[in-house]
């Protein structure tokens, strides 16, 4: 497997089908006693997340716990962060204690990728900025998988603020990869520049594409992230990108719709249409542990990489 | 959902599907036929009058296999054990990957999911191909002792080849094999490698290089 997952582009599509597969074992588990695995005892998961997060640090945490991995979780508030402590000392503050693996999140964009090049630790971006959030889409390629007999032309239309969101490239480029037909859905002013260059249509039309979408996945309005209007205001951004239950019906009869959460209820979605059937938000929040147990199985079950940082290569 | 994973286990040493450049691939080189066909049904009958006649019936007895070919004569001791009791036991698999004593050492290997019946008070008979070293059966009973607590557990064996490096032994054998810690036994079976056969003979490790 991998040594550090930054991207979804750092996999293969064959490596993204051994996680899915994976996942679907530690899934498909019986009755169990005991819940754990004796898999990763002995190693250690720090957390360490600077940016607020609930579902995101609690499904890698009981993903490592249910491995008997040690877990810390390390929030930016309340830590040395708050006396001034740079990412690089702060790394090499908790590699020191001798950690196996290293969840990050942060604002910043390419802050894992600088991360790795300071730790020998196995480094997994659980979001960063503006960039990329692959564990989620490889927990979204997961729920997809369980609706959809194959990937292969299935199309799905990628809703809303595409420009803030990380969500959105991670899970654009993992269904490229898997052969899947994106569209993405925005208003010219929430799509980033060079979009076109994405290898996905673009449009501002969401009515022309429900019908024939087999996924229509909203992405979350990132409010925090706005400093100028980006849209006149969100309640038109509501009437013209948002699903309510009357799109809902427009869509494909199997078609699903998706969400990365944390929802703006009434914003991209209305609550009618978020507690729809065809609705699989909270699947994707379920798949989401066993997702993040076969990827860490598989990153940490491996003989350990005795390779020093790879700092040189960001010098 | 994904399709069942492919076959694992050390013969066809790198299964379908498997990542390549990440497996060393081991091809086996066989030297002499342990037992054929016939041999083997005849192993399995016998381990099935046993079970019957060590537990008194099978009324509470549960087949493990574990996989991926100790499922598959898991399934076939369940079907003799039928036709000789008029009653088919329960008969699961369990996927050992995740209790192995060797993670951390070789790369991860593909899983299969396990699929046990309850077994709580019942006597779970655990089926293996091969009887190595016993760091498989070790790890199977840490892996059952994780879904419920059996009255018992006995294991039955195709094949005994020596060398013990725990204190396990089988309370069913289909044939004890004197080996070298160089040679290989490959267990062959009709539903995943077209024949039913016991083949010895040597691995040789060659690397499969990745194709991106």
């Amino acid at each position: 497997m991998i040594r550090h997952l930054l991207s979804i582009r750092d996999l293969t599509p064959q490596q993204i089908e051994r996680v899915l597969q994976t996942a679907a074992v530690f899934q498909a588990e019986g009755p169990r006693i005991v819940k754990k695995y004796p898999t990763l005892v002995g190693k250690t998961v720090v957390n360490l997340f600077y940016e607020s997060s609930t579902r995101t640090r609690t499904s890698f945490e009981l993903a490592a716990k249910r491995l008997s991995a040690d877990v810390v979780n390390f929030a930016a508030s309340g830590s040395a962060v708050e006396k001034g402590e740079s990412l690089k000392d702060t790394a090499q503050t908790i590699e020191a204690m001798g950690v196996d693996a290293i969840v990050v999140r942060h604002r910043s964009s390419g802050a894992p990728h600088r991360l790795a090049g300071w730790v020998s630790a196995n480094v997994i971006n659980a979001g960063d900025g503006m960039h990329e959030h692959p564990t989620q889409a490889l927990l979204d390629l997961y729920t997809i998988r369980q609706r959809f007999p194959s990937f292969d032309g299935l199309r799905v239309a990628i809703v809303g603020d595409v420009l803030h969101s990380r969500v959105a490239r991670s899970n654009i480029w993992g269904l490229q990869m898997m052969g899947a037909d994106v569209t993405i859905v925005a208003p010219r002013t929430l799509l980033p520049p060079r979009v076109e260059t994405w290898g996905a249509e673009v449009t501002h039309d969401l009515d022309a594409v429900l019908p024939k979408a087999d996924v229509v996945y909203l992405l979350r309005m990132q409010l925090e992230r706005m400093q100028v209007g980006f849209v006149p205001s969100l309640r038109e951004f509501s009437r013209l990108w948002g699903i309510d239950a009357d799109r809902a019906a427009a869509m494909k009869e199997d078609a699903v719709i998706m969400h990365p959460g944390p929802m703006n209820r009434g914003v991209e979605i209305t609550a009618s249409a978020a507690d729809l059937p065809r609705s699989v938000i909270t699947a994707q929040v379920a798949n989401g542990i066993a997702v993040r147990m076969a990827l860490l199985y598989l990153m940490l079950g491996g003989p350990a990489a005795q390779q020093p940082p790879r700092e040189a290569e960001h010098a | 959902m994904p399709g069942p994973p492919p076959p694992r286990g050390r013969f066809p040493a790198l299964p379908p599907g498997s990542v390549p450049g990440e497996a060393s691939c081991l091809t086996f080189t066989p030297k002499a036929t342990i037992l054929d066909q016939r041999d083997l049904a005849r192993a399995v009958n016998r381990i099935a009058h046993e079970i019957v006649e060590r537990n008194k019936g099978a009324a509470d007895v549960v087949l493990v296999g574990i996989l991926t070919r100790g499922a598959v004569i898991a399934e076939r001791l369940a079907e003799r054990i039928e036709q000789i009791e008029g009653v088919r036991p329960p008969a699961g698999s369990i996927d050992i990957g995740l209790y192995r004593d060797d993670i951390g050492l070789r790369e991860p290997q593909a899983l299969a999911p396990t699929e046990v019946p309850p077994i709580d008070g019942k006597v779970v008979v655990l089926v293996d191909d091969v009887l190595y070293t016993g760091r498989s059966t070790r790890a199977a009973l840490d892996a059952l002792t994780d879904l419920g607590r059996p009255h018992a557990v006995q294991l039955a064996v195709l094949i005994d080849r020596g060398h013990r490096e725990l204190p396990i032994r089988a309370d069913y054998v289909g044939k004890n094999v004197p080996t070298r810690r160089t040679e290989e036994i490959a267990v062959r079976v009709a539903e995943i490698d077209g024949a039913d056969e016991v083949l010895l003979g040597a691995e040789m490790p060659t690397v499969v290089e990745e194709a991106r």
